[in-house]
């Protein structure tokens, strides 16, 4: 029997880009869940990003380790995730001096074709409603908010 | 035995590097040390020239180019005098063309070679690993810069700070540049923002550069060469790139390593807009990192990474699984086997995609 090899979910040149952000050391699950089968569907590669916000006492270039040794776990968990749903993966971290200001710097410089934001009360667990309507106004292109399943704000994606 | 070598870093112009550089050399001389000044960036400082006034000046060479007469630190003279402390301005600067070193910088190392103590002066945005963040901060691409190896080897590195407010008091009183390049000055690279920032970051270097000596100054020359590490990541502008830069980041925190970044990009290649993007993407989570992004243009890895791996002090290259090309393999061997071969004494760690793991079965 001639084994066949399995190759790691590669994205066709051109593919349409579906980001993710997220902060504060937590991603619902059910976000997750919902963001891996639309780009499944749409045959999208699926861009986890991990938002750092730098306070202003720090320079906004400066290395940040304690907040990456938060964020590199909850990542890979999710590109593992992502990775055995069969869905190419190309996870993002980026910095602002808030969450809207992380995004809006990421969308600046990289196309994405649909964001799907997870809305939390929680300002820990995601954007709240003002970050919201900030990126309904500004964002470059169609955004879907998704709010939490009721009770799962706090469980989290195990790194 | 070499010569002790230490180092006025400053913010900016003007904030009296070289000023503190001649009142040392003065009361070493005071002390009975013999003083030379190799070379002095008067910068038209009245202050200045008349502090270097009693003590000893080299004579400069000259070079002759496209009609110019430049002048540039005579190193041989300067090692043939062999004083006990040589002062030496601009480290970063570049020499004239048809010098036999094309640095000062590569200058004092030889000076510092002869057994000569040398004190010398130098900016931070001139440091090579701050080129991009200097660039993001105040628009200005720094042309000369020294690799940071040299401040890493000084015996001492000193801050010379001043406040932005009381070093743009000084260039509107005519004390940094001649009075019709103030407003300028001001307006651009000397706005209080960019000076705030530049502050910031020439107290970070030093910070992060005391502590690094206070880790290792328990330890001789030799076992810190033996149990010192530093990364070198192998990057291509593909999504697993990012992956592989963070995994090597973890490795960095557990080793106690320093991280390099390098993309090697074929000659006269142009990278389509999505590889461009990613390559964008890398250098910024680098920067998040604190790794530092390196990028050449070579047709021939390999012996880019050898030179870069001599050039950095790597002792660990991290890469993912290479593509087999079997047309290039028949020609030229394996590309690790050439790799291994190519980098002896140099751990290698091929990162794989723990996503295939499921690969492996039950």
């Amino acid at each position: 029997m001639r084994l066949r090899r399995r190759h790691p979910a590669r994205a066709a040149e051109g593919a349409p880009r579906l980001l993710v952000p997220f902060a504060g050391g937590h991603l619902d699950p059910a976000v997750l869940d919902a963001a891996l089968r639309i780009a499944r569907a749409d045959g999208a590669v699926f861009v986890p990003a991990y938002l750092i916000i730098v306070p202003f006492s720090i320079a906004l270039d400066s290395p940040l380790t304690h907040e990456v040794e938060v964020a590199l776990p909850l990542l890979e968990a999710v590109e593992l995730r992502a990775q055995n749903a069969g869905v190419p993966v190309d996870a993002r971290l980026e910095r602002g001096r808030s969450l809207r200001d992380a995004l809006r710097r990421l969308w600046d410089v990289e196309r994405f074709d649909r964001i799907l934001l997870p809305v939390s009360a929680d300002e820990r667990a995601g954007f709240d409603e003002r970050d919201v309507a900030w990126i309904l106004m500004h964002a470059p292109t169609e955004t879907l908010a998704l709010r939490p399943a009721s009770g799962s704000v706090r469980e989290r994606v195990a790194p | 035995m070499r010569g002790r070598f230490r180092i006025l870093l400053g913010a900016a112009a003007g904030v009296g590097k070289t000023y503190r550089m001649l009142q040392e050399g003065r009361q070493a001389a005071t002390e009975g040390v013999d003083v030379v000044i190799g070379y002095l960036e008067p910068h038209d400082r009245p202050e200045t020239a008349a502090l270097a006034e009693g003590l000893e000046t080299l004579p400069r060479r000259r070079v002759e180019h496209q009609g110019v007469t430049l002048e540039e630190l005579d190193t041989e003279a300067l090692v043939r005098r062999a004083p006990e402390l040589a002062l030496i301005d601009e480290l970063a600067h570049t020499n004239a063309p048809g010098s036999v070193n094309p640095k000062r910088y590569m200058d004092i190392e030889v000076v510092l070679d002869a057994g000569v103590d040398v004190i010398s002066t130098v900016n931070v945005q001139h440091l090579e690993s701050l080129n991009d963040t200097v660039f993001e901060l105040t628009g200005v691409r720094v042309r000369e810069t020294f690799p940071d190896r040299i401040l890493d080897a000084a015996d001492e590195v000193v801050l010379v700070d001043l406040a932005p407010e009381e070093l743009q008091e000084r260039l509107r009183a005519g004390k940094v540049y001649p009075k019709s390049r103030v407003e300028t000055a001001l307006e651009n690279f000397f706005r209080t923002e960019n000076l705030g920032s530049l502050r910031q970051l020439a107290l970070r270097e030093l910070s992060e550069d005391l502590e690094a000596r206070r880790e290792t100054r328990v330890l001789d020359r030799d076992a810190q060469q033996a149990i010192l590490e530093r990364i070198l990541v192998l990057v291509t502008p593909q999504p697993s790139s990012q992956r592989l830069l963070r995994r090597a980041w973890r490795s960095a925190q557990r080793l106690g390593a320093d991280i390099d970044v390098l993309y090697v990009r074929r000659a006269g290649a142009t990278l389509p807009e999505e590889q461009t993007v990613a390559l964008a993407a890398l250098r910024r989570l680098a920067q998040i990192l604190g790794a530092h992004f390196l990028e050449e243009e070579s047709d021939d890895l390999i012996a880019t990474v050898r030179a870069t791996v001599i050039d950095r002090g790597t002792t660990y290259v991290y890469l993912g699984t290479p593509e087999r090309r079997r047309l290039e393999e028949a020609l030229h061997g394996a590309f690790l086997s050439r790799l291994i071969e190519a980098l002896p004494g140099v751990d290698l760690r091929i990162a794989a995609d723990r996503g295939r793991r499921r690969e492996l079965g039950p």
